[in-house]
């Protein structure tokens, strides 16, 4: 743990301006009639900057949706039990890295790692077993999977029809945001452009097979706590965005059909002001994009839906029950943005996955703000604020202008390959910890207001150290009980699939049905797809 | 991307990002594991870069073969791990391990991420020099270096 030296030290970025948010943009004194120069309009009207619907939360308040997993699959269906059982009214899966990057847990790779930064699924026992008793019909249920999802909404997908639900009444939502993943959260299995045909195949997919599905979760969280300041969360989310639909339209789908059912992610960070504006000029820009860009007539298309998660990275580790204010203060501003679902993080996330005790807190904390905060009561209560609209309206621009300079290399494949959103980046990153370094950023408990003793005595979830040896040998013994043949001839038509460019879901639903396994499909795509490798630039 | 007397930096295609300057000692950066939380392997080694050190950055999904390989080719004076992934007592001991069935049990091995207070116990007995935690800032880990690391190049 740092402590603080009381020496001051020459900061050796540039100084940020004072008044500046955290992303460094400087803030007027006041702002005034003359600084603003858009109509925000009205909620639930195009472009929708003040809410994607006309009566938000006075008609239902945000879907409330933590995010969970760890251990085995039994464990974490204890914890979605749990959870639901306290008022949570949607689910959200956290994979195990195993699973996120295509090994199963018997593979050497997955040594160290099974079961530890979620749950650990290499089999459709393992997903049977992950939503046991949970009715796959009425509850909505996220997945945060993306080189592997494919096969995780396959395995989802059958274990709702091996237990008689409908393709068509299953809702959800699975990540599968590839773009985000060679430029921020970095799990990958196969190079850009085979990645981009996978997730435009499950968006083929589900449009016309799974119409309660959002194939695609559009998501900056990731990219913001890569260290991506405000504007570069915004800009390359909705760059992916374009990314998507530029290929599904390539594809001949229409955007009024399966644009409805793209989701968004963002992050909400500790910058209350600019997190609202953001999220509002995300809605803006994303209503313009898919009218004038990409020529959808309905305005069911053109309304991005967001889900939003607290800032993990924002959390600290010293004086961890100040975590607690810091998630209240991003969850109120993700609430005044008008977001459709919620994550709070818990306060001992920076030490751990969270224990049953900090799940509730964060869980709490968003019950209390929508039961007794108030602010619930009227919609877009900020709108209008001259500040709130200067600040949305140069978000909007600024955002704008990134997308221009990725138009201009060819579009964001080509700006991934070229590297630019990710040194974009790691250049605020950098930025940032200089600005910590010299207390240009003060972060309690961190390079301020420290104590002598900022240890705590929280209660941390230990992750049974017999569970990685015993899913290990739950799926030796789940490949052993298999019928041999049917899955050489389900993966041999999968392989056929990847190398004719016919759509991969249908034979990749056979393929889980008959037992292949996570790390075998993706074996699949590594062969056929190739590997997609860390450039590792600094 | 700023650089000290740098003779280059390698373009998105190379999958090394190797960074030279006078007078330094060489620290390689790992990141072990198949998470992808670099952020903070990649602010340390511009970090140590911006002090004056040769950095090797090895990318992400190191095997700790791939690690304990790289350290002895590129004759590094100390190795640096990054996890985030909870799998530290798995992965650190065995870069520790392998580095000793190769000779090179003299390369000091120091790390950081989200480690648990206990675990760092066990780690330095297992002969991990230091583990740096979030909020350590870039100058505790310079300093140390050049306070522990320095003197044995």
């Amino acid at each position: 743990m740092s402590s603080s030296s009381g020496v001051a030290k020459a900061p050796r970025g540039a100084q940020r301006p004072a008044h500046s948010t955290i992303s460094g943009m400087e803030l007027e004194e006041c702002y005034g009639p003359a600084d603003v120069s858009q109509d925000p309009g009205r909620p639930g009207r195009y472009p929708f900057t003040r809410g994607v619907y006309p009566n938000m939360y006075r008609g239902k308040t945000w879907t409330m949706r933590q995010f969970a997993g760890f251990g085995s699959a039994a464990d974490t269906n204890e914890r979605f039990k749990y959870l639901l059982a306290q008022g949570s009214n949607g689910l959200s899966t956290a994979f195990d890295m195993p699973t996120l990057m295509g090994y199963d847990a018997d593979s050497e790779r997955a040594e160290g790692e099974v079961g530890r930064e979620g749950v650990a699924v290499s089999t459709i026992e393992d997903m049977e077993r992950l939503f046991e008793g949970i009715k796959l019909d009425e509850i909505t249920t996220s997945m945060t999977v993306n080189c592997s999802a494919s096969i995780l909404l396959a395995m989802y997908l059958v274990v709702g029809e091996r237990r008689g639900c409908k393709r068509s009444d299953m809702g959800g939502t699975i990540q599968n945001d590839m773009f985000k993943e060679f430029i921020a959260q970095k799990e990958w299995i196969c190079p850009p452009e085979p990645s981009l045909r996978i997730v435009t195949d499950m968006i083929e997919f589900c449009t016309a097979e799974v119409p309660r599905w959002h194939p695609v979760s559009i998501s900056g969280y990731h990219i913001r706590e890569a260290g991506s300041t405000a504007v570069q969360e915004l800009a390359f989310t909705l760059a992916d965005g374009i990314g998507y639909v530029q290929a599904a339209v390539e594809r001949g789908l229409d955007p009024d059909e399966f644009g409805p059912r793209l989701s968004f992610f963002f992050n909400v960070h500790n910058d209350f002001l600019e997190e609202v504006a953001k999220i509002r000029a995300a809605r803006r820009l994303w209503a313009k994009i898919m009218r004038e860009r990409f020529g959808a007539k309905t305005d069911r298309a053109c309304l991005m839906r967001t889900h939003a998660q607290t800032s993990g990275v924002s959390l600290t580790a010293q004086q961890p029950l100040n975590n607690v204010v810091r998630v209240t203060v991003q969850a109120l501003a993700a609430v005044m943005a008008g977001v459709q679902s919620l994550h709070t993080n818990s306060l001992d996330e920076t030490l751990a996955l969270p224990s049953e005790e900090a799940v509730t807190v964060a869980l709490r904390t968003q019950q209390i703000l929508a039961a007794e905060s108030g602010v619930t009561n009227t919609v877009d209560p900020l709108g209008g604020s001259y500040a709130i609209e200067a600040l949305t309206e140069r978000m909007e621009a600024e955002a704008q202008a990134y997308i221009d300079r990725i138009d201009e290399m060819g579009g964001i494949v080509r700006a991934i390959e070229l590297g630019f959103p990710q040194s974009e980046i790691a250049d605020a990153a950098y930025e940032f910890q200089l600005a910590t370094d010299s207390k240009d950023y003060v972060t309690v408990g961190v390079n301020g207001y420290t104590m002598d003793s900022q240890a705590h005595d929280l209660e941390i979830l230990k992750i049974d150290s017999n569970l990685e040896r015993e899913q290990r040998e739950r799926v030796v013994a789940f490949k052993v009980a298999r019928n041999a043949a049917e899955v050489k001839s389900c993966l041999s038509a999968l392989r056929d699939a990847a190398r004719s460019g016919a759509n991969l879901m249908p034979p990749l639903l056979r393929a889980v049905d008959c037992g292949c396994t996570v790390g075998e499909v993706s074996d699949i795509y590594r062969e056929e797809f190739g590997v997609y490798r860390d450039p590792g630039t600094i | 991307m700023r650089s000290s007397g740098s003779t280059g930096i390698p373009g998105p295609s190379s999958n090394r990002g190797i960074l030279l300057s006078e007078n330094a000692i060489r620290i390689l950066v790992a990141k072990p594991g198949l998470d992808g939380h670099d952020r903070g392997a990649k602010i340390i080694a511009r970090a140590l870069r911006d002090a004056g050190f040769e950095v090797i950055y090895t990318g992400l999904h190191q095997t700790p073969e791939m690690i304990a390989e790289a350290a002895i080719q590129e004759d590094v004076d100390c190795v640096g791990l990054s996890i985030l992934s909870g799998a530290h007592m798995t992965l650190f001991p065995k870069v520790l391990q392998l580095l000793r069935e190769k000779g090179a049990d003299d390369v000091p091995v120091f790390g950081g991420g989200i480690i648990p207070d206990e675990d760092i116990d066990e780690l330095k007995q297992l002969g991990v020099r230091e583990v740096f935690t979030p909020g350590a800032s870039t100058e505790d880990i310079v300093d140390w270096i050049r306070r522990e690391i320095l003197p044995l190049a």
